[in-house]
């Protein structure tokens, strides 16, 4: 069955609708993607497992934790409990992700136990269907901002920019994600769920959904039990109030670069940050070595960034700078949606695959 | 009728490593296992259309370049989501610093 023909600009983001339709047709979905080269051995390497850095880094982790929440506790309505409960919101709801996203592809860690341990933690901080996000993220590593199957979609086109930066403190996000586990917990699954987790996964979603929401209701009964915020500021609430790092960096990945295109030089953004950001998103600012090499450890990023920048656009040099290149090109976006910035290679890189780039879903479609 | 086919020279692939092998239009990836023995699986993911030659070989799992699923590459079985079907295995033999791998 073809897709109807309908006008430029107008994209549908759902995985079942006819973008999704149009990408299978093209040959957009499940490509094969431009990879720079990267010598067997080198690359053997770099993907080498150890358990040393996020072993390291996670005793960090929960000593932050620990630490924010018993000064959360401490000194509890004094003005004196505000920094620990930044220092314990920003690594409960901001290294939530990164912890999600690493132990989920389960390069963090050698012990394929630790990797799922802190993949189930870091998913109930982050709000996250354990089961739900894993194929939704692996369907995102197939087919990165393909309109119509990639579900990790966060600028669509063209761009709400009070939406999304709306997010930046994500009650909108907490709040639908919470939605989401809910429905999961009554055993629903949507149409663009069912496309991507398999059938024999479906139970293991709702089941999951069920343990975070009982989880919920047990903090809201002792919220109210004690009639104090408190517990909601240790469990639940720091996914919003300390989400802002998350949502900063998370934008940075892909805002304001191309759409359909098989090339992650042209649809994904590596930026230097400094050192605290770079343990609380775990190097994941990195982001096109890691989309191009996901196998590779997030403590071995900056090497393989070494390895390979020559054949990448240059990367924005700090967080500021990736923002301005970003609100730039959305700007251009709300009145062009087809608009996408395309950065400039060093002399010493491969053209981008400008076979596969041309197949825009939206000028293919005469 | 099962033959025998000879994919690679045994020093062809380093220890704890694969390599692609391709024959009459098929794909197949040859393990060097750490203790010396060879093996032979499909060389394609059975999660996606994706060849394994990039993976990381840790012991006797083979990992997936794509979504770092993973198989026992000894026995084909699916170790790690997403992978979930197994992969398809065939017999090696080594001869004369060859590795020989069985086909139908
Ligand atoms: S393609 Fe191999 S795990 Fe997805």
């Amino acid at each position: 069955m073809t897709a109807a023909p309908f006008p430029v600009g107008q994209r549908d983001y759902s995985l079942v609708g006819p973008d999704s339709r149009r990408a299978v047709e093209i040959g957009l979905a499940s490509a094969e993607w431009y990879h720079s080269e990267v010598p067997r051995a080198v690359m053997k390497d770099l993907m080498k497992r150890t358990d040393g850095p996020a072993i390291r880094d996670t005793i960090l982790w929960f000593a932050l934790l620990i630490g924010g929440a018993w000064g959360g506790i401490y000194f509890w309505g004094t003005w004196a409990c505000v920094p620990f409960l930044f220092v314990y919101s920003v690594v409960y709801g901001s290294s939530c992700d990164s912890r999600w996203h690493e132990c989920g592809h389960g390069t963090a860690f050698r012990t394929p136990w630790m990797n799922d341990v802190i993949y189930q933690i870091a998913s109930f901080m982050v709000m996250r269907n354990p089961v739900t996000w894993r194929w939704s993220h692996a369907r995102h590593h197939t087919d990165t901002y393909i309109v119509g199957r990639d579900a990790e979609i966060a600028w669509m086109r063209p761009p709400k920019t009070l939406t999304n930066f709306l997010a930046l403190f994500d009650v909108i996000g907490a709040v639908r994600s919470l939605g989401i586990l809910a429905r999961n917990a009554s055993g629903r699954l949507t149409p663009d769920e069912k496309d991507f987790i398999p059938e024999s996964e479906w139970g293991k979603a709702v089941l999951a959904a069920r343990i975070h929401m009982a989880i919920y209701a047990a903090t809201i009964a002792t919220a109210l039990a004690t009639w104090s915020w408190l517990p909601l500021m240790l469990i639940g609430l720091p996914r919003i109030y300390g989400s802002w790092h998350m949502v900063m960096c998370g934008h940075l990945q892909h805002a304001g670069l191309a759409e359909n295109v098989l090339d992650h030089r042209l649809n994904t953004r590596t930026v230097y940050m400094n050192p605290i950001s770079r343990f609380i998103y775990w190097n994941m600012n990195y982001h096109i070595e890691h989309h191009m090499f996901p196998m590779v450890p997030y403590h071995a990023l900056p090497r393989l960034h070494e390895v390979i920048k020559a054949d990448l656009p240059p990367p924005n040099t700090s967080i500021l700078d990736g923002y301005r290149e970003v609100f730039a090109s959305l700007r251009r976006q709300k009145t062009d949606p087809e608009y996408y910035l395309r950065k400039t290679l060093p002399p010493s890189a491969k053209p981008y695959r400008e076979e596969f780039h041309t197949l825009d879903i939206a000028r293919s479609r005469t | 009728m099962p033959h025998w086919i000879r994919a690679c020279a045994t020093d062809d692939i380093s220890p704890e490593d694969l390599i692609r092998f391709d024959h009459d239009g098929l794909t197949y990836a040859i393990y060097h296992a750490p203790d010396g023995r060879f093996y032979a699986t499909a060389g394609r993911c059975t999660h996606e259309d994706v060849h394994l030659c990039d993976g990381l070989v840790m012991g006797h799992l083979i990992e997936c370049p794509k979504h770092n699923g993973q198989f026992d590459y000894r026995t084909g079985e699916a170790k790690r989501l997403p992978a979930c079907v197994n992969l398809q295995t065939f017999p090696v033999k080594v001869e004369a610093g060859a590795v020989f791998i069985e086909l139908n």
